[in-house]
């Protein structure tokens, strides 16, 4: 007779832990989904600026999610500059179109897609790199006037947020 | 080595397996340990189900431990913050509602399961010679339990956080001479302030921690004697014993589902029943509220804190009514264990599990005469239990002959 | 046996404590639609609710644990949660000249405290502060019944009885004197056709969005919980049967 019950025996032993296994590990769940940005970080505002204050050639760094936001008033040499750079000597090869909406207006996030350092460029008096750009300080990269990299470790252009112009001098960032 | 050790101070780095397991087991012996200690290690066959309340109990700390680890990520220790941030554990965090509620109910029920282990343990003689360093470090979880459940209840800082916690720590000014320094140095403060809730929430992780540490102990001391069982007769021989695995792990994998079915209908419908509303206000120096109570399980001790008229009187006998379950082991006399051969003290001890809820209900009942009064022989009953029944009805009574563990269960399936 | 009495005395255990906290006064019961196993806020009845709390309540009592996107839940939309927002100010800053300056709110904001600090509310108020609302429903023993009990509670006092200056007389108040005029009456507000703004139907309607304030994560609670328990019975189905099973053999 026992013989009979051996394998269904065996079925609801290894059902049981299965289960066991199953919601145990589902515990996990919750607490893992706890670590994420919670529901007020997820919210967090859109942020409007106005761009009347920037004159032309400088630049204002702008806080969104928590990350710098590089604005920068390019003056008619640094766009030409960016429109005419040959696409050979890119190392992430995108236009200068396609990286503003404006060509007086260049936005990017001031962080170097090495390993996350706050480039220099944004001041007057900052070194701006070889391309007239940025430059990042910790492991030296160099970025141009699109914010594109063009020398050093990092391996992608400036990342460019999202951003539309709610008014010809006004942008509103997220 | 080779050299000769009459002693047998050397470790036996020869393991009974082979490969990878043996290669390991030979260095660090885990395996051999576990093995021996939780599959084949052999329990009296005759145990009941109040034996899963240990295994349920150290669930609920693990259960505990964990949500407290996440909850940890998101609270801010601080008068300002404290309570914004349960807040937003509760409103904002992913699923932080149910991380929440379960630290929250989990100690309840912890304390709830913690309680059967002990009348267990009361009931059937578990203290007993020569399981009393077993019980010493049970009662000595209970106590850091106790402060860990304080401490974690000033956390939220809400009103019944804050004036548990002006109420708990103003005890320690009974102390006469030093009280009131030591009453500064714990609040870090002249009352319970910023300093305060930030020190009980260190202290509050340490408790915690303090608490794994003695569950070792604990099973240690367990697994040199063997567990106890309802005859209170140890195993005469390999027949009457099982093994731990798969013969108790099963029994009290059942007997935990059923207790968490019960923590999850109460954590998912009813997850305050067992808090008090006052704790969703905001912690106000200047208001005490009405009618202070402190959490559930403190009951039993509240009443008796307050049944003694004198303020040192009162702390003295509170303290002390947890002293004597530490001693309880030499108090009681009786060479029969089990109370299913003791005709008496099983009356003895029935009545003292009934006391405990009389008190439980007296403490979350105001201060006035009659349940003072009440309290008042709950107390008293409290300390006659130990301090006179226990050595007397030991001496007295004629218990019965306790019957093997094979007559035991001979007898209960006929 | 003894597994029974042990199984009675955890229930009255829990039962101590209803008692314990048991309020002298009688409060009535009243159905809610967030009771029960499915329970679930009744959205209009709370968007209503959210009215009179922003036309009366709000006038007096803060709910800073809300923040205007919140109301999304609520069934408000984007563009309707941005206008309210946008009726209060809110004090931000310092600007890059250092200076706080006032904006309006977004619906990241917390819902905004009708005065600056406690001591104004106090000073505006007899010397009694206006509770915050955002955990009214958790905060009082008896709940959503007590609130609609309360708001519904003011009658003339007993003879007998007199109510001194600046307080009121409520018959389900703690000692039945509040600071609080009442703040309700019949057609008070003004509701969308369909909806007759009697008391009884502002009081259920402001206590239904306090609730939800209190708990908004209930129905989620209470959708997860029939899914854990019945997770549990299954696995409880099985390890009895392993249980049998394996203990079979145990002579």
């Amino acid at each position: 007779m026992s013989e009979n019950n051996k394998p269904r025996r065996d079925f609801i032993k290894l059902a049981s832990m299965t289960l066991g296994g199953v919601g145990a590990a589902s515990l996990a769940i919750p607490f893992i989904s706890s670590m994420q940005p919670g529901k007020d970080a997820l919210a967090l505002a859109s942020t409007e600026i106005d761009l009347t204050p920037i004159p032309e050639g400088e630049s204002l760094t702008v806080v969104w999610r928590g990350k710098p936001v590089f604005i920068r008033h390019r003056s008619q040499e640094e766009i030409q500059i960016a429109q005419e750079t040959k696409i050979e000597d890119l190392i992430d090869i995108e236009e200068d179109s396609v990286r503003v909406q404006n060509d007086k207006w260049l936005i990017v996030l001031g962080v170097c897609t090495h390993l996350g350092c706050v480039p220099l460029g944004q001041k007057t008096t900052d070194s701006k790199g070889d391309y007239g750009g940025w430059f990042c300080p910790c492991h030296g990269s160099h970025y141009d006037t699109s914010g594109r990299i063009r020398k050093g470790p990092a391996p992608k252009n400036l990342e460019v947020p999202p951003y539309v112009f709610l008014s010809e001098n006004r942008i509103k960032i997220g | 080595m080779s050299f000769n050790d009459p002693h047998g101070y050397k470790k036996n780095l020869s393991s009974p397996y082979t490969g990878v397991k043996g290669w390991i087991d030979s260095r660090l012996p885990l395996i051999r340990m576990m093995e021996a200690e939780y599959l084949k290690f052999p329990v009296p066959k005759s145990l009941n189900y109040f034996w899963s309340f240990g295994g349920i109990a150290m669930f609920c700390l693990i259960g505990l431990i964990l949500s407290g680890i996440f909850l940890g990520m998101h609270y801010k220790p601080s008068a300002a913050e404290a309570f914004n941030s349960v807040e937003r554990i509760m409103r904002d965090v992913q699923f932080g509602w149910l991380v929440r509620y379960l630290h929250m109910n989990l100690a309840s029920f912890f304390f709830i399961a913690t309680y059967i282990h002990i009348f267990r343990a009361l009931y059937f003689g578990s203290y007993k010679a020569p399981r009393e360093l077993v019980f010493i470090f049970g009662m000595l979880m209970f106590l850091l339990m106790m402060g860990t459940a304080f401490l974690g209840y000033t956390l939220p800082w809400g009103q019944m956080s804050y004036w548990g916690a002006t109420v708990i720590t103003n005890l320690f000014s009974a102390i006469p001479v030093v009280g009131d320094s030591i009453l500064l140095t714990l609040l870090g403060d002249f009352t319970v302030s910023d300093a305060t809730v930030n020190r009980f929430y260190v202290l509050h992780w340490l408790l915690a921690f303090a608490i794994v540490g003695l569950v070792v102990f604990h099973v240690i001391t367990l697994h040199m004697t063997g567990s106890n069982n309802p005859t209170g007769m140890e195993p005469q021989n390999w027949d009457e014993t099982l093994s731990f695995h798969p013969y108790m792990t099963i029994k009290d994998t059942k007997a935990m589902v059923l207790f968490f079915i019960l923590v999850a209908f109460i954590l998912f419908y009813y997850p305050n029943i067992m808090g008090h509303s006052d704790n969703y206000i905001r912690a106000n120096a200047l208001v005490t509220p009405a009618h202070i109570v402190p959490e559930w399980y403190f009951l039993p001790f509240y009443a008796i804190l307050r049944a003694i008229p004198d303020k040192l009187g009162g702390v003295l006998a509170m303290f002390g009514s947890i002293a004597v379950l530490f001693i309880l082991p030499w108090l009681d006399t009786s060479k029969v264990r089990s109370c299913l051969y003791r005709p008496i003290w099983r009356i003895c001890v029935l009545l003292f599990a009934l006391n405990f809820f009389v008190l439980m209900y007296m403490g979350a009942k105001p201060a006035s005469d009659i349940y003072v009064l009440i309290s008042r022989i709950g107390t008293a009953y409290w300390f006659l239990f130990f301090l006179v029944l226990a050595p007397l009805v030991g001496y007295l009574e004629t218990p019965r002959q306790p019957v093997t563990i094979s007559n035991y269960i001979r007898d209960k399936k006929a | 046996m003894i597994k029974k009495i042990l199984l009675a005395i955890l229930f009255i255990n829990f039962y101590t404590f209803t008692f314990a906290s048991e309020a002298k006064i009688e409060i009535p019961k009243y159905d809610w639609s967030w009771k029960g196993f499915f329970g679930t806020y009744d959205r209009s009845a709370a968007q209503r609710g959210f009215k009179v709390y922003k036309e009366v309540c709000s006038g007096c009592h803060s709910m800073n644990l809300l923040s205007y996107r919140n109301l999304e839940d609520l069934g408000f939309s984007e563009d309707q949660i941005k206008v309210i927002a946008a009726s209060s100010l809110i004090e931000d800053g310092p600007n890059a000249e250092g200076e706080m300056y006032e904006r309006d709110a977004l619906p990241s904001d917390r819902f905004v405290d009708p005065y600056p600090n406690a001591n104004a509310a106090r000073a505006s108020n007899n010397g009694a502060y206006p509770s915050d609302l955002s955990l009214i429903v958790k905060a009082r023993p008896k709940g959503a019944d007590y609130i609609k009990a309360l708001l519904m509670g003011y009658v003339e006092p007993p003879q007998g009885v007199t109510v001194p200056e600046g307080m009121y007389y409520n018959a389900y108040m703690e000692g039945h004197q509040i600071a609080m005029p009442a703040p309700l009456i019949d057609g008070s507000i003004d509701y969308d056709e369909g909806t007759e703004p009697t008391l009884d139907q502002l009081a259920t309607d402001v206590t239904t969005f306090m609730a939800w304030a209190a708990e908004p994560y209930l129905e989620d609670r209470k959708r997860l919980g029939v899914k854990v328990i019945l997770f549990l019975l299954v696995l409880f189905v099985l390890t009895y049967i392993s249980k049998e099973r394996i203990w079979r053999d145990v002579k």
